[in-house]
């Protein structure tokens, strides 16, 4: 198809969803990232049966902490998609990337302690 | 198990507001089982804390450790000297952990950053219930296995008040009428006339009312067992 999607997106693959911790998008945030996506299958086509599930259920997690720490809950989201939807990959690409950019920088900045 | 839970960020914000460096200590014993200090939710909080600092403009350094547990002094013991490299710490075990660890360590300050709330067990996945009071003197199998004192919001050892409706106690609409329940399963047993004689005065010198408490096992101490 060769898509081209926003270059601002990193990508990490895990074999399912259902390996993304909450501690992988914490520490996504706490290291710098404006922000995180998962990018999960459908709901219903798990081929783990429910990982992408159990991946949503983290991503609200993570939204509940930062809203906790004051910081715009929308940096992180969870999309489901299968693998032969390659035009959506994209589009999401595209979507999540204008949306930080609404949003701005992160404000977790990586000063150096003093 | 001992049930604690998580104290909010802010308040733990606050507890080491002025510091820069500081140890997050875990605790592998009841608060791990009920998901509330092991090492997982030591990571999270030392994540969330990280965050919230540079989020301010003022970073924090934080080591983590997981103790076996903080309610006995040969594992406190293993922190050692270098518990006073930090500003402070933090303990994610129950209240016994900060109060082993201050014990001690004279001179460092430990923050609990959990709520202890009681004795219980989880019902289902993420609730955990009172089941125990620790008033140290037992007699649940007199109530059909279900601890009055624990679980009425009066420990009423003579059956339910007036305040038992349909099944509920009066105090919460979540909480069911232990007497209640009592009642019915001894009844479902034929064995309610169990139920009906005067019981004397509960002894309650073993419960907190005697003030702290202590075990002393005499065979331990002078090592027989």
């Amino acid at each position: 198809m060769r898509l081209s999607y926003s270059a601002d997106v990193k990508i990490i693959q895990v074999p399912c969803t259902g390996r993304v911790d909450i501690l992988h998008l914490l520490n996504a945030v706490e290291d710098g990232a404006d922000g995180v996506y998962v990018a999960g299958c459908l709901e219903g086509e798990c081929h783990y049966i429910e990982g992408n599930l159990k991946a949503r259920r983290k991503v609200a997690h993570v939204k509940k902490i930062l809203t906790e720490l004051g910081i715009e809950p929308e940096r992180v989201e969870m999309y489901n998609l299968s693998s032969a939807q390659g035009a959506r990959f994209a589009e999401i690409a595209n979507e999540m990337a204008e949306r930080i950019r609404a949003l701005g920088p992160t404000p977790v900045k990586n000063h150096t302690a003093a | 198990m001992i049930v604690a839970d998580r104290k909010s960020l802010e308040e733990i914000l606050g507890m080491v507001a002025d510091n820069k460096k500081i140890l997050i200590l875990g605790c592998k014993g009841c608060v791990t089982v009920c998901n509330v200090g092991g090492l997982k939710e030591v990571e999270i909080l030392t994540s969330s804390l990280k965050i919230a600092r540079k989020k301010a403009g003022n970073p924090i350094d934080i080591d983590i450790q997981v103790l076996e547990r903080q309610c006995d002094t040969e594992y406190v013991a293993e922190l050692g000297e270098a518990v006073n490299d930090y500003d402070s710490v933090i303990s994610m075990a129950c209240g016994v952990g900060p109060q082993f660890l201050s014990e001690m360590y004279k001179t460092q300050t430990f923050y609990p950053a959990v709520n202890t709330t009681f004795f219980g067990g989880a019902t289902q996945h993420g609730v955990w219930e009172e089941r125990c009071a620790g008033c140290g003197t037992c007699g649940i199998h007199m109530f059909g296995g279900l601890c009055p004192i624990a679980r009425c919001a009066k420990s009423l050892l003579h059956g339910p008040c007036g305040g038992s409706s349909k099944g509920i106690c009066e105090v919460n609409a979540d909480t069911e009428c232990i007497w209640d329940s009592i009642v019915k399963k001894k009844m479902e047993a034929g064995q309610l006339a169990d139920l009906m004689g005067v019981r004397g005065l509960k002894d309650w010198t073993t419960a907190r009312d005697g003030g702290p408490r202590r075990s002393i096992r005499e065979e331990l101490v002078q090592g027989n067992i």
